[in-house]
């Protein structure tokens, strides 16, 4: 046994003697390129969750587009939310990566510890709040406006809805629809709220249930949520969770639903009606070239309909209402030129009143303490202070059927 | 042929099949030689996997195996997470050990994890800002003990007085650990709703176990090693570790020579809990600094497999616990690297475990060849 260690340990040493001959590139001073730079990408699962496969498909393409070689970005997959990512950050720091993306939200505390004790290397977190508090130059949050791709998916989703009303199959008192949640956290606050508003524009009678499951990935959890709230009386169903769960339950039912992340229309094609997704090619390129071009990166970077970052994805022209494609150009321009806002306080009240201020905890702390403004001029600024959502409201006629995650 | 009587149709089948006879070795196989099946184990797994690999990915085998190694030990800090790691899952082991001798099935580790890093996160979270590191260490790292022994004792109680089923009761404790460490998971979380609690007093640093010798995971890795001594000592060379081998050879002869069975089971899984439980301390305090319902990374019960295959030495388990670990990192390393899906290694380290533990089976038994029956037919 003795004498196995002993082997073991040399052959250690070896092995570290050469590992240790290949690195050492790219010092501090020198310029880079496309040739030259070294990328890392940490992601919490592999290619089977369809949310990291959103970011390793991004990946992918940038690196291609740019032209950085293949021996020059590492794709790091199950990346668990501890001191793992800590770890994982670090080794690619030693083999001598300049910027590191992490994909999920629980790596963010562990990206800035990394971050601190690297000041040379660019850390930057998608998903993440705590960039514009930490003050540091080298770490950085991106996220997008997604509500707007939401609230796209909630008119497709109204129209379908409006369609089935005009058929007589219920009143539009009965329009009643459902919405699966992972936790009651802002980001699924105000991604259901945008959803709800946009059915609100087509059927103002609707209503909508939401339940959350307590995990972001739990098909078996999520299938039942739907199921419940099929049972329920939802006539329809989103979701905010990254399984194929709620869809799978949705197509035995035969009950029209929208998706996130990426279609779904192969697994159902017959109630699959649209699907909204973050693209994450514009802030890969953009910030892997401000590193080439040695240029600051911003602390929060909001990818928007028009950088192209927030998308809506294969509309099912088999299930979904006629016309839907042209309305959705309609609304989508209305956005982009700002004649349009999802969280117009107008279009929304709380517990019976409209809102003309609000404060939401945009610093994120313990305490939760609200800090700052969110309501100019009639609209709810969502994405304006930080680029991670903080619509927090509970706006009447979403009814939360569990808020015990 | 066919009035042929069925006993013995049955009779001449039974011997034709079974050509080899088994014997269990009584007094066991000299040490270097049972090293040396294992090692011939690890190097046939290590053949079969590089065919395996060849013919699937069609990569050269020396280039997944340096890989692997590279994975393990290619920079400083490689190593110190390997050793880190190991640390952990030698401590979990350790703590499993005791009951495992005594031929109680503590498969109850998770759990008993888990409320260790309960106890000593809800420490750092409500006195962090009131008490100076010299008090608030101490406090922690007791509460933490004192909740894995009492995760510990629950079952052992039940077992000693009613005879209710150990491995049912502790694997369900781990369930009741689990849903405890959500609950205060949402009662701790920030920001608000995210279902998360990172990184525990992360300015403050209140709570965090010292770098020792500017090493990060140093600390974790002598108290771990100071352990296994200690564990060592306890089962070979104390009255303790001598009454846990006699219940566990037989309870009957336990009562006979005068041992109180119900405190010796009682005591010991208060220890087994405890132990479990610095491993969850040594990671919240000492590492992770945060709570996560998936924190113990499933060392509860690898701990198990680690423990048996080593025989319950806490010695050979350093070298089980590194096979573990530095499959597990070799494994990550390969995904990586070869852009090879993470089932891929998962694939190689289930070939070498079969080996390894399949091996078992050559160095308890005695495999001979039958003579006189075989011929006849």
């Amino acid at each position: 046994m003795k004498k196995l260690l002993a082997l073991l340990l040399a052959l250690s040493m070896v092995f570290a003697l050469v590992a240790c001959g290949g690195g050492g590139e790219s010092e501090e001073g020198e310029t880079l390129d496309a040739g030259t730079i070294k990328v890392g990408f940490i992601c919490l699962h592999d290619e089977n969750s369809t949310y990291d496969l959103n970011f390793i498909n991004a990946a992918r393409e940038v690196v291609e587009a740019l032209g950085i070689p293949e021996e020059n970005y590492i794709i790091r997959p199950n990346v668990p939310e501890g001191q793992e990512c800590y770890d994982v950050a670090c080794e690619m720091v030693d083999e001598g990566c300049d910027i590191i993306f992490a994909n999920s939200f629980g790596h963010e505390d562990f990206m800035i510890q990394a971050a601190r004790e690297n000041p040379s290397v660019q850390f930057c977190h998608a998903t993440g709040t705590k960039a514009h508090t930490e003050g540091l130059a080298n770490y950085h949050n991106a996220f997008a406006s997604i509500y707007e791709g939401r609230f796209l998916y909630g008119v497709a989703a109204g129209m379908k809805l409006q369609e089935m009303i005009d058929a007589g199959q219920f009143t539009a008192e009965e329009a009643k629809i459902g919405y699966v949640g992972a936790y009651t956290y802002a980001e699924v606050i105000s991604g259901y709220t945008a959803f709800y508003l946009g059915v609100k524009s087509v059927v103002p009678t609707v209503t909508m249930e939401v339940t959350f499951t307590g995990s972001w990935y739990d098909e078996a959890m999520e299938k039942e949520a739907a199921n419940n709230l099929i049972a329920n009386g939802c006539k329809l169903i989103g979701q905010h969770a990254d399984s194929m769960g709620a869809p799978t339950a949705c197509e035995e039912a035969g009950i029209p639903n929208v998706s996130y992340n990426g279609s779904t229309k192969s697994a159902c094609p017959n109630t699959y009606i649209l699907s909204t997704r973050i693209n994450w090619v514009p802030y890969y390129t953009y910030a892997i070239n401000c590193v080439i071009n040695g240029e600051a990166i911003d602390a929060d970077w909001t990818g928007t309909l028009e950088n192209g970052a927030v998308e809506i994805v294969d509309l099912n022209e088999a299930v979904a209402a006629e016309g839907t494609a042209a309305k959705l150009e309609e609304i989508r321009a209305a956005l982009l030129d700002g004649s349009l806002n999802v969280f117009d306080t107008s279009t929304f009240t709380v517990g019976g009143e409209t809102l003309s201020s609000y404060m939401a905890d945009v610093d994120t702390d313990a305490a939760y303490t609200p800090d700052t403004e969110a309501i100019e001029n009639g609209v709810f600024m969502e994405s304006k202070h930080r680029s991670a959502p903080y619509f927090d409201l509970q706006i009447d006629g979403i009814t939360l059927l569990d808020t015990s995650f | 042929m066919n009035n042929e009587p069925v006993a013995a149709k049955k009779k001449r089948s039974f011997t034709i099949r079974n050509p080899f006879m088994l014997t269990k070795r009584t007094e066991g196989m000299a040490g270097y030689k049972s090293w040396g099946i294992r090692l011939i184990a690890l190097l046939l797994a290590i053949v079969v996997c590089g065919l395996i690999t060849l013919l699937i990915t069609g990569l050269n085998p020396f280039d997944v195996y340096s890989t692997m190694f590279r994975g393990n030990f290619g920079t400083a800090r490689k190593t110190w997470v390997v050793l880190k790691d190991m640390a952990i899952l030698l401590c979990v082991s350790l703590a499993v050990t005791p009951a495992f001798k005594m031929r109680f099935w503590n498969i109850g580790g998770e759990g008993q994890i888990l409320v260790g890093a309960l106890a000593t996160s809800a420490c750092m979270i409500l006195l962090g800002d009131k008490l100076p590191a010299a008090l608030l260490i101490p406090i922690m790292f007791i509460a933490a003990l004192a909740a894995g022994a009492i995760w510990g004792i629950i079952p052992a109680f039940f077992k000693a007085y009613w005879r209710t089923n150990e491995t049912l009761f502790t694997l369900m404790m781990n369930y009741v650990a689990l849903q405890l460490v959500s609950f205060f998971i949402i009662v701790w979380e920030v920001p608000k709703g995210a279902g998360q609690i990172g990184i525990i007093n992360q300015s403050s640093m209140a709570g965090w176990l010292p770098w020792v010798g500017g090493q990060q995971y140093l600390l974790n890795v002598i108290i771990v090693a100071v352990l296994t001594a200690l564990v060592y000592v306890y089962l070979k060379y104390t009255k303790h570790g001598y009454e846990i081998s006699v219940v566990g050879e037989s309870e009957r002869t336990a009562k006979y020579i005068g041992i109180k069975v119900p405190k010796v089971l009682i005591r010991t899984m208060a220890l087994s809990g405890a132990l479990c439980a610095l491993a969850g301390f040594l990671k919240v305090a000492g590492t992770d600094h945060t709570l996560t319902t998936t924190i113990t990374e499933g060392y509860g019960f690898t701990a198990v497999m680690v423990s048996w295959m080593a025989n319950f030495n806490p010695i050979a388990m350093i070298f089980t616990t590194f096979i573990i670990v530095f499959l597990d990192k070799g494994a990550g390393e390969i995904a990586s690297i070869f852009r090879l899906n993470q089932s891929f290694s998962e694939i190689l380290t289930g070939i070498i475990l079969f080996f390894i533990i399949g091996c078992e089976f050559f160095i308890r038994y005695k495999i001979s060849l039958r003579h006189s029956e075989t011929k006849e037919a």
